[in-house]
């Protein structure tokens, strides 16, 4: 009995060669259990070594296997050969990002707007240690926790044409950890995010495509983050507007 | 970039004021003026329209039904055409949007006026 | 505006074309739902003009409806109803999402809230409705 096998196209790239990115089909065996990552490491280890492309965990944790698979932004690792049969499957590197070489994609902008929205506990007052914790309630919790399920992994900004269009654009992804922090009932921090947030190219820039909530593998709905951000940031507004007196948040 | 900044919330609320009032109202109005009075499904006689849209509540419920609907198509519109990739062009196209609202609102206050 | 984006040489910059609204049936759906506003704002402006007929006396007003009874009219505002639905039900169902409700310390799961929505929607059209059409 012959083999099944399947057949993966997928995009090369090499910087100083080509001008642009080719295709090159890969004829792969077929496995029940095989994900796409599989596939390519198989690709590497037995067809071509030069294939380049980012993995760790293979688990869906670490965020680093995002591709184009069929045009749709997925995790290789979770994306099944057997959800795509009988193929080919093309395998195309992020979409929005600039490609360095084959399916790896430049991170540089993304970190930047991570660092910008500063995604990390703000206070006024840091208490000394000896105070102990931070304390929260399971309520409180419960109000982020959705948003702080992000393991980076750029699936919304490939996802986003406003993004694609506009590459100043802060991002889903950003834009929902901004959130997160805000939403945060220990942070105090609102006030130095909100410049960010609320800059042309922030959240008003957002449209709701809304297709970065599809496609996020961990649910965490950056469209909700965004829109929810545009409605406190037009209220605050409106305040300042009503009552100019009156300390903002 | 400054003025953008700080009118962005401003075109929001319009737009997001003018997505309710049409999502709410406009559907029933469009069936009775737009199909239902013109085929002749059901008829409301001059005098009775006049009547109403004479009121004071109901010309203040038209000028709402009427112009915020406008701004939640001047916002949308100006980012179809820049989605269109027409990003070049965004200040003109938000000026021209807008003030098409602008322009609207102000038929809208004429018009009721004379009623 | 905002400073053009630095490109590093060797890498590849994709360009999105303009078509990209083409790709996938979520961003034709996002691109009919934004295309719904012209056609309310269409509406609306000729529900004007029809207010403005309406205070030049009987004879203007009959003679706009009878413009209106028109095919091409017609086709015009049923496609427009359908527009103005699709606007309605995108709204309601994305009410949910942005507005955040909440009882006590929870939140009220956002199908609940946009499924309030629609009931309001239905309640304010049946009393519109009843409104316009009576006696
Ligand atoms: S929000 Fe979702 S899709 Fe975007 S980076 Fe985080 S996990 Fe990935
Ligand atoms: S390899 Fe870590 S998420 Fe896929």
């Amino acid at each position: 009995m012959t083999e099944e096998t399947m057949t993966l196209e997928v995009t090369r790239y090499r910087p100083g060669h080509d001008r642009e990115p080719r295709t090159q089909s890969f004829t792969v065996p077929y496995r029940t259990d095989w994900v796409v990552l599989d596939a390519l490491n198989h690709i590497k280890d037995r067809i071509d070594g030069t294939l380049s492309y980012r993995w760790s965990c293979r688990m869906g944790v670490c965020g680093s296997c995002g591709m184009m698979v069929n045009g749709v932004p997925k995790l290789t690792c979770a994306a099944f050969l057997r959800d795509y049969r009988p193929g080919p499957i093309r395998v195309e590197p992020l979409a929005n990002f600039p490609v360095i070489r084959d399916l790896v994609i430049a991170l540089d902008d993304f970190m930047e707007k991570l660092r910008r929205v500063k995604p990390w506990i703000i206070r006024a007052v840091e208490k000394p240690v000896s105070d102990g914790e931070y304390l929260q309630t399971p309520a409180q919790l419960d109000a982020y926790k959705q948003f702080s399920m992000c393991i980076n992994c750029m699936l919304c900004y490939a996802a986003c044409p406003v993004y694609g269009l506009e590459p100043a654009f802060l991002g889903p992804a950003a834009i929902a950890l901004a959130y997160r922090y805000n939403l945060d009932s220990r942070d105090e921090g609102y006030r130095l995010r909100e410049p960010v947030l609320s800059e042309a190219v922030g959240v008003w820039e957002c449209t709701f495509v809304g297709e970065c909530s599809v496609v996020c593998p961990k649910g965490v709905d950056p469209a909700a983050a965004i829109q929810r951000s545009k409605l406190a940031g037009a209220t605050d507004w409106l305040l300042s507007m009503i009552m100019p007196w009156a300390g903002r948040r | 970039m400054a003025t953008r900044k700080t009118s962005e919330p401003f075109w929001w609320l319009l737009f997001a004021a003018g997505g309710m009032v049409a999502a709410l109202l406009v559907p029933v109005h469009l069936l009775v003026h737009g199909l239902a009075v013109p085929l002749g499904w059901t008829s409301i006689s001059h005098a009775r329209m006049l009547a109403l849209a004479g009121h004071p509540l109901v010309k203040l419920y038209l000028f709402a039904l009427i112009a915020l609907p406008l701004y939640h198509w001047a916002h949308r519109f100006r980012f179809i055409l820049e989605d269109l990739g027409l990003r070049g062009l965004r200040t003109p196209i938000a000026i021209l949007c807008y003030g098409a609202a602008v322009l609207g609102t102000v038929a809208t206050l004429w018009v009721l006026w004379q009623i | 505006m905002t400073a053009p984006r630095v490109e590093r040489p060797g890498l590849f910059y994709p360009k999105l074309p303009a078509t990209w609204w083409l790709r996938n049936a979520n961003y034709f759906r996002f691109m009919l739902r934004e295309l719904s506003s012209v056609f309310i704002a269409l509406f609306l402006v000729v529900f004007l003009v029809q207010l403005h007929r309406l205070s030049q006396g009987p004879g203007a007003y009959a003679a706009y409806l009878e413009t209106l009874r028109a095919p091409g009219w017609i086709i015009f505002h049923v496609v427009a109803l359908a527009f103005a639905l699709y606007h309605s039900v995108t709204w309601f169902n994305l009410t949910g999402v942005v507005q955040v409700v909440r009882l006590g310390e929870r939140q009220v799961p956002p199908r609940l809230v946009a499924g309030a929505s629609f009931a309001l929607w239905a309640v304010v059209s049946v009393v519109l409705l009843w409104f316009l059409l009576r006696g």
